[in-house]
């Protein structure tokens, strides 16, 4: 589905991501791990097409496109979907309003009619009991006045509206409350097909207790330093992360 | 660079007006005219808006025809007053009147004093209006009279190097509840000005609510001179929605004279290419007990210019006021500029008054943000100006007037509110 070869970005000047390569194939999902400062942000940004950064070397195919060669928006049509580490609050934006534009635009690209209000309801009302969004902040402005717990079930109600074909989740588990970590876990687990993926970036064992990583990766010194399977995770849990820099030399 | 001295230009095209105008008042607005130099950026309340090249222009106040105006209709009131140049169209208005309301058209009242309180000195705009006014409608509304339908005066220009001096005068008697809508468009021609005025009384405990729209031409001037004066225990509101025109001034002056009165000022101003559009108020709180609130928009894109310049006096013994006041402003292109200044005097000390003006682009995560659902970057855009014009658009009651304005904001900048 993804695969990502020597991936090297800068940001005012500082490299911050130095060859990074991740395949991912779909029906996967894939754990991203690494401490805090290591890249895992930027690397989602990166995917989702921020212009900030500058890629320097490597190379991006999603689908069989050259996903570099594509615009933010044109990425979520192809099927890319980033749920952000911290989501802004738009003031004056109505969440539906706005998810009904989106999925309409993306509708007239591939030329199909767009939604009619009824279905549209109705997938609301679908894609917001699977995560248990309260009917009312479906409605109201994009984040605002919402809880850190809210905004994060707020990402994925949008990516279950947008049934993206890969979705990267950059820590949707931090600020969730226990009940709101299952409830969001099983979200994304009954999204979970043979024809889509997930990179969850985390920081703890607990959510991947949850969404059970096929793959689990250590981003660190802006590479990916050490891949193994869900075993990976309890072991960082355990130890942490010095032996890896000591195996690296970092 | 120095700009020149430019008179406005007398030339023999021009009509003086035909009404019956206080004599004393015509002979002073035609010594103002000749002896005073249209402003230019000397002169500080003019600073920002260049004007002096319509004296440039040899204009002329001629009638004109348009055969079909439904598309300058705001509004599918009953009550629509028509006029083209500044001249009363008979054909296009309605021959309805309101219960409880008497309107004269200015032409027609049968050699009646057209009563000004409008200063004239010094004031060449006012001047000129008052020598060269056209036509204009003089409305009654009857105390005690609750208009269910609001009352709709078009203006429209049409022709070259046309000036419209065009007035209208409202009094609304005591508990009364009106509605106007004002509409200003040009139908066709290069170097057209409408230069209006206004007087407004509202009486003891009345309410009187108007909603204006300015949608002229990238080559027409407009200024618009408002006089309102408050009695006590009154309910003022004003929605200026400026959204096309080459130069646009508006000047508002709300002289609050009684106790427990409300005024709101809310405006949007959205500009492309050259256009300047210059937005100056003054709400004057003479006595106590007052509540003014005053909101103007702006999103300026290319090469436009906007100015701001709200005044709020409270005057010495005007205590418990509470007057708000904020002008919040876009900039969609490096080039368009604002120059804002929201000013409060005051004199009185147990006053509760802010004021505030901001400047800023469209926020880059937000855009960011909202692409990466899968919003394009014009849409993402849009959505945000939509955003952010919400408040001044809901200030607006009737649904008609907003399904208007976004009419008009989609047709001239494809934005869909
Ligand atoms: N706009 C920027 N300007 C300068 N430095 C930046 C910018 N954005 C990110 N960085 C730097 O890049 C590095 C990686 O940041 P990033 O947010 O990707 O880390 P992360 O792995 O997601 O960390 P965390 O686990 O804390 O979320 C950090 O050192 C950060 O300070
Ligand atoms: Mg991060």
């Amino acid at each position: 589905m993804i695969e990502i070869k020597n991936l090297h970005a800068k940001i005012e000047g500082k490299e911050i991501l130095k060859g990074l390569s991740l395949n991912v194939n779909k029906g996967e999902i894939h754990a991203i791990m690494g401490p805090n400062g290591s890249g895992k942000s930027t690397f989602a940004s990166i995917l989702a097409g921020k212009e900030e950064y500058d890629v320097t070397n490597g190379s991006i195919v999603f689908c069989g496109e050259d996903l570099l060669e594509l615009s933010t928006e044109e990425r979520a049509w192809a099927g890319l979907f980033l749920a952000f580490q911290y989501p802004i609050e738009i003031p004056g934006v109505s969440n539906i309003n706005f998810l009904k534009t989106a999925i309409n635009e993306k509708r007239e690209k591939n030329g199909h009619e767009p939604i009619t209000a009824k279905d549209y309801m109705n997938l609301v009302r679908e894609k917001s009991k699977l995560v248990e969004l309260n009917a009312k902040l479906t409605s109201r402005s994009v984040n605002e006045g919402f809880s850190g717990g809210e905004k994060k079930r707020n990402e994925i109600f949008q990516m279950a509206m947008l049934n993206p074909k890969l979705s990267i989740l950059d820590e949707t588990d931090s600020g969730l409350d226990i009940d709101a970590l299952r409830i969001v876990a099983n979200g994304v687990n009954k999204l979970k097909n043979e024809n889509n993926a997930t990179i969850v970036i985390t920081h703890y064992q607990r959510l991947l207790d949850y969404i059970v990583p096929d793959f689990v990766h250590v981003l660190m010194d802006g590479r990916i330093v050490k891949s193994g399977d869900k075993d990976l995770a309890l072991k960082l849990e355990k130890n942490g992360y010095d032996w890896i820099k000591k195996e690296n030399d970092i | 660079m120095t700009e020149q001295k430019n008179n406005f230009n007398l030339n023999s095209l021009l009509k003086e007006t035909a009404i019956n105008i206080n004599k004393e008042d015509k002979k002073n607005a035609i010594s103002v005219i000749k002896n005073t130099p249209l402003p230019n950026s000397k002169i500080e309340n003019w600073k920002y808006t260049r004007v002096s090249k319509l004296g440039n222009i040899n204009f002329e106040n001629n009638k004109a025809n348009i055969d079909n105006i439904s598309r300058y209709i705001i509004d599918d009131t009953k009550y629509s007053f028509i006029f083209i140049n500044g001249h009363f169209s008979n054909i296009h208005s309605s021959k309805k009147i309101p219960v409880g309301v008497e309107i004269k058209v200015l032409s027609k009242k049968n050699n009646e004093f057209v009563n000004s309180s409008l200063k004239i000195k010094g004031e060449i705009f006012n001047a000129i209006n008052t020598f060269y006014l056209n036509d204009g409608l003089l409305i009654d509304i009857k105390p005690g009279t609750k208009l269910e339908k609001p009352i709709q005066i078009i203006h429209i220009l049409k022709g070259d190097n046309i000036i419209s001096n065009f007035k209208v005068i409202i009094n609304a008697g005591e508990s009364s509840n009106s509605s106007f809508i004002q509409g200003f468009f040009c139908d066709s021609g290069n170097n057209n000005f409408c230069n209006s005025t206004s007087e407004i009384q509202v009486a003891k405990n009345a309410k009187l609510n108007i909603d204006k729209i300015q949608s002229e031409s990238e080559q027409s001037f407009h200024i618009n001179t408002e006089q309102v004066k408050q009695e006590q225990e009154s309910i003022f509101k004003i929605n200026t929605f400026t959204l096309n025109g080459r130069i646009v001034r508006n000047n508002l002056n709300i002289h609050v004279n009684g106790q427990n009165c409300e005024t709101h000022l809310n405006g949007a101003y959205v500009l492309k290419n050259n256009q300047h559009v210059d937005n100056h108020s003054i709400v004057d709180h003479k006595v106590e007990n007052c509540i003014s609130h005053e909101l103007y928009k702006g999103v300026m894109d290319d090469n436009s210019t906007a100015v701001f310049n709200g005044k709020v006096f409270v005057r010495k013994n005007a205590q418990k006021i509470n007057a708000f006041q904020s002008n919040k402003n876009i900039l969609l292109s490096d080039n368009a500029s604002i120059n804002s200044k929201p000013e409060l005097e005051i004199y009185a000390d147990d006053v509760k008054c802010s004021h505030g003006s901001t400047i800023g682009e469209l926020d880059q995560n937000s855009i960011f943000y909202l692409k990466t659902r899968g919003l394009s970057d014009k849409s993402a855009r849009n959505i945000l100006i939509s955003a952010f014009f919400q408040d001044v658009i809901n200030n607006i009651e009737n649904q008609n007037i907003k399904g208007y304005i976004s009419q008009l904001l989609n047709d001239r900048f494809e934005w869909n509110f």
